[in-house]
């Protein structure tokens, strides 16, 4: 018997798009001695309290499964994190559920707020999943594009241009992957205004909250009226470097929180028993840690945005996360050649900014959460890289000297 | 003494790599190269930055193996100057590398290397015994290194770069 397997597959699966990352990591990972500026993770390894935390839940036999919204003891621990670093305040009863990773608590809001054809507004560039995400759950994803000259933050007008009848979310993501643009209080008030008008519910990934640098963080959640009207998603992974835990926890409203507990109880059970306990720790003593992370990777931002700055690629200073967004359009190359060139000829990886959405053309995203032993050799290399594409730009360098 | 803000940077910064360059200090601790430069000069000279040091692993080099003894001193102190007249005395030893005063059973641990256990043997009778009011020393021969001033020697595998190459 013949099989036809494109018959046999879902009509939504089959028209989601590979990710445009995959090319390039199988590009990147064939060669020798290349240099990786496109790590989405920390270069440190989780703290070994947190570790050593999770090997003597083994030791003690905690192998079971836990409640389905995880362990009540983590959850507690999440609710006082929350209020005390951010002011938003959660019942651990009833508001937080413990996920695999912050990408499932995004899958689990859009399931649980989406109906066929629902659109939900997703500020561009943005990290590779949402999208994909909002298309699973049946919503239909509406790319809204932010400007490099406002430091690729979203403005109140280019959420308002976009909001249609159908409109019922907005995702946003700040600190950003992949522009490490922050919004702070002030825009998101501004923000909050328009989501509040058209009466849209927003899923708040702030994964990378315990990565920002020069303002104070601000929840969404944490702004007066979107309490109400928000899912936080939160995590493990990026300020605690603990990425291939898959550990991260989703804090809402419990109305929202009921239907999301029902389909995390039948699609997931719950979050691994002894990962969660590793969790507890991280939450208790590791906050030290956290702290001295934060400032080796401010330190090293400064470095890379300046440097780049000084060989005529623009970048703007993020306030959070760990990659810079600079513009390459001087080399009159695009993204993806810029991208493959400079792999092919210099071996340093970064990840060409179309990836994240079509306003990321034109752009490079570079993560700086490597030594900064190669860092150096890096923008070394960028540099050698641009100069023989002749755009290396002179003036610009005495500019930024003479400040 | 009070430090600003962007020295106190910069110590952190070269605490953490003192091999960096200074262009890219600057450049992390956001301030001129001249400052860095200035900035290290001033805490060379007030004994803030006390020197670099490059910590080896002898034991990993035939035939350059070091012994390493950890000796526990009683003194009795002196009137009008406790134990810093003695403490001095014993850190001009150049087998000493390291000398602390120590609350507890005795009074002063220090470390002593030498060549082989009968020089430190010798050190420890000839030398430290000797010295008036020294009453009594208890020497620990070390056996082995596991780790030295937040360097772990054998268990290399945090340092290693388990990510995959590009990741989104």
């Amino acid at each position: 018997m013949k099989h036809d397997y494109k018959h046999y597959l879902s009509q939504t699966a089959k028209e989601l798009q590979p990710s445009g990352i995959r090319k390039f990591f199988d590009l990147a990972a064939s060669m020798e001695d290349v240099i990786s500026l496109g790590v989405g993770e920390p270069d440190f390894v989780t703290p070994w309290s947190i570790r050593e935390a999770t090997i003597l839940s083994l030791e003690q036999g905690f192998t079971a499964y836990t409640a389905n919204a995880g362990l009540l003891e983590l959850r507690e621990e999440i609710s006082i994190y929350l209020a005390t670093r951010f002011g938003v305040h959660y019942n651990p009863n009833n508001q937080i559920i413990v996920t695999i990773g912050a990408s499932q608590g995004i899958d689990l809001a859009f399931r649980a707020i989406l109906n066929q054809g629902d659109e939900v507004l997703i500020v561009e560039p943005a990290f590779v999943s949402y999208a994909p995400l909002v298309a699973i759950a049946g919503g239909k994803p509406v790319a809204v594009s932010t400007s490099p000259a406002n430091g690729f933050k979203v403005t109140a007008e280019q959420i308002e241009a976009a909001i249609t009848e159908r409109t019922k979310a907005i995702l946003l993501c700040s600190p950003n992957n992949p522009t490490g643009s922050m919004l702070t209080k002030d825009e998101l008030t501004e923000i909050a205004a328009i989501i509040q008008k058209h009466d849209l519910l927003v899923v708040s990934d702030e994964i990378y909250a315990e990565l920002s640098y020069d303002d104070d963080f601000c929840s969404v959640a944490a702004i007066e009226g979107m309490y109400e009207r928000t899912i936080l998603i939160n995590g493990f992974s990026k300020g605690f470097a603990m990425t291939g835990w898959r550990l991260g926890f989703l804090a809402a409203p419990k109305e929202f929180f009921e239907v999301m507990l029902k389909i995390h109880q039948y699609t997931t059970m719950c979050a691994p028993n002894m990962l969660q306990r590793g969790a507890i720790e991280a939450l208790r003593n590791t906050y030290p840690e956290v702290e001295s992370m934060r400032n080796s990777y401010r330190r090293r931002r400064n470095y890379v945005v300046q440097t780049l700055n000084q060989m005529g690629l623009d970048c703007h200073t993020p306030g959070g996360a760990f990659y810079v967004f600079p513009s390459i359009r001087s080399t009159g190359l695009s993204s993806e050649q810029f991208a493959e060139q400079l792999l092919m000829q210099e071996k340093v990886a970064v990840v060409p900014g179309h990836v994240f959405g079509e306003s990321g053309e034109g752009y490079i995203r570079c993560s700086y959460a490597t030594s900064m032993e190669h860092l150096q050799e890096a923008l070394k290399r960028i540099r050698r890289f641009i100069e023989t594409k002749g755009v290396y730009a002179d003036s610009k360098t005495e500019k930024v000297n003479a400040r | 003494m009070q430090l600003s803000s962007v020295e106190i940077e910069i110590l952190k910064i070269i605490e953490e790599n003192h091999k960096l360059p200074v262009e890219s200090i600057a450049l992390m601790a956001m301030c001129s190269e001249e400052t860095v430069r200035k900035t290290i000069e001033k805490l060379e000279y007030e004994k803030i930055i006390m020197s670099y040091p490059t910590l080896i692993n002898w034991s990993k080099v035939e035939g350059q193996e070091n012994v390493i003894a950890m000796i526990d001193v009683k003194v009795t102190p002196k009137r009008g100057v406790g134990f810093d007249e003695v403490a001095e005395r014993i850190t001009r030893f150049p087998e000493v590398t390291s000398l602390y005063l120590m609350s507890g059973a005795y009074d002063l641990s220090i470390t002593v290397e030498g060549k082989t256990m009968n020089q430190i043997a010798a050190f420890v009778s000839e030398k430290l015994s000797t010295i008036e009011n020294v009453v009594s020393t208890t020497t620990h021969f070390m056996l082995k290194k596991y780790k030295h001033d937040g360097v772990s020697f054998n268990s290399g595998n945090d340092d290693k770069d388990r990510r995959m190459v590009v990741s989104p």
